[in-house]
């Protein structure tokens, strides 16, 4: 995650990270060692479920930060960037907040898009210089 | 350095307990404590059996969450450290280390060396806070307070609400903690309106959750990981008192 969905990413170094991370998750699934009972107080349990959730997590962020075709705050695109390197939005397409719906295992999750709107200050491109 | 462990494992407050020897070979001195244990449990885990059970949380020493009898002492041996803040290099090649839950009746084993301090919890909802509004963040001149009084205010703001001096006290007294909440509150102008039927309220509930009497003793602030002073459980008394001469409850 650090190195391939970081504060800068690109498609490919993100599709990697799905691979990984895909891996990982089987690997989680098919070699953990559980001790004790779900019937009783289990930190290994706690600690696995946890791990099990960033597992989860870490997918659906990879897979936001793919269909994201923009540069926007902390998601910087490296393809999509300026000439002076500055990060270069897509309001046309992407002025929405995505909520994921959860599918059940193995299914995608459903995109649910809530529109930003800005009635006071108008979208700019920023620039430091 | 190899050293040998003996852990007080129970399943749950319902069955017995025992000292369970365990022995660790190639730790270093620069580990902490519980990173230590944590060595100790991935080999507990690695062949199968169940990891010691432990409270920790932030491993900095301002949660609250450690909770271990070391060697008879609560926190171990250093002074003024929580356990995380407690390292290998305080013991000693080939030491025996005895590590045990908190006892007290009000604290229940849940599991190994996790007990139960919701008592604490409910002590603070019986009245360990503040419920008129105080607006928000006031500017730092803007209610002049005595530096002597917020410093005093700010030793008894120390508490983590580990239970240390619980576990430390031989009356499981809960006098210490108590008397830092009410101490830090009624020092403090926004403390005021409720300082009275406060100190009322959380004597009530510590009477009730099951906490013995202070006896002078004087091992909680010995053992306090923050060091917090005795003279906190005097205001505890001299609130108690003052608030009971003019309770409308009496
Ligand atoms: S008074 Fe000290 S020992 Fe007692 S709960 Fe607070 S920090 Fe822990
Ligand atoms: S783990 Fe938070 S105080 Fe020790």
């Amino acid at each position: 995650m650090w190195n391939d969905c970081g504060m800068s990413r690109n498609k490919e170094g993100l599709k990697k990270a799905k691979d990984k991370i895909k891996a990982l998750e089987e690997e989680f699934w098919k070699n953990l060692r559980m001790v004790g009972t779900n019937d009783e107080l289990n930190q290994t349990l706690e600690k696995s479920l946890r791990v099990a959730d960033f597992l989860e997590m870490s997918q659906l962020m990879v897979e936001d930060a793919l269909h994201r075709n923009e540069s926007c705050g902390s998601h910087f695109r490296e393809e999509y960037q300026t000439e002076e390197g500055e990060a270069q939005r897509d309001d046309d397409n992407f002025a929405y907040v995505a909520a994921w719906e959860y599918q059940g295992k193995n299914k995608p999750e459903v995109l649910h898009k809530e529109a930003l709107k800005f009635e006071n200050a108008k979208l700019t491109q920023r620039n430091y210089k | 350095m190899k050293i040998h462990l003996k852990i007080w494992r129970q399943p749950n407050s319902e069955m017995p307990g025992k000292l369970v020897n365990y022995t660790l070979d190639g730790i270093i001195p620069e580990v902490s404590f519980l990173e230590m244990l944590d060595i100790l449990n991935e080999d507990l885990l690695k062949k199968g059996d169940e990891p010691v059970a432990f409270d920790n949380d932030c491993r900095e020493g301002i949660c609250g969450m450690c909770s271990l009898y070391i060697n008879g002492r609560p926190h171990g041996p250093e002074q003024g450290v929580t356990v995380c803040q407690l390292h290998m290099r305080s013991f000693k090649d080939e030491d025996t280390i005895y590590v045990e839950p908190w006892r007290a009746k009000s604290f229940p084993v849940l599991k190994d060396l996790i007990v139960d301090r919701a008592a604490f919890d409910r002590i603070i909802q019986a009245g360990g806070y503040i419920s008129v509004n105080t607006g928000s963040a006031p500017d730092a001149n803007a209610i002049p307070i005595p530096r002597e009084v917020a410093k005093e205010a700010f030793e008894a703001a120390d508490c983590i609400g580990c239970g240390a001096c619980v576990a430390a006290c031989k009356n499981a007294s809960a006098m210490l903690f108590v008397a830092t909440k009410i101490s830090h509150l009624a020092l403090l102008p926004q403390g005021q309106v409720e300082r009275q039927s406060r100190v009322e309220k959380m004597v009530a509930q510590m009477d009730k959750e099951g906490f013995g009497a202070c006896t002078n003793t004087g091992a909680c602030s010995y053992e306090c990981p923050k060091s917090i002073p005795l003279n906190h459980i005097a205001r505890l008394n001299r609130e108690y008192l003052s608030a009971k001469l003019t309770s409308n409850s009496l």
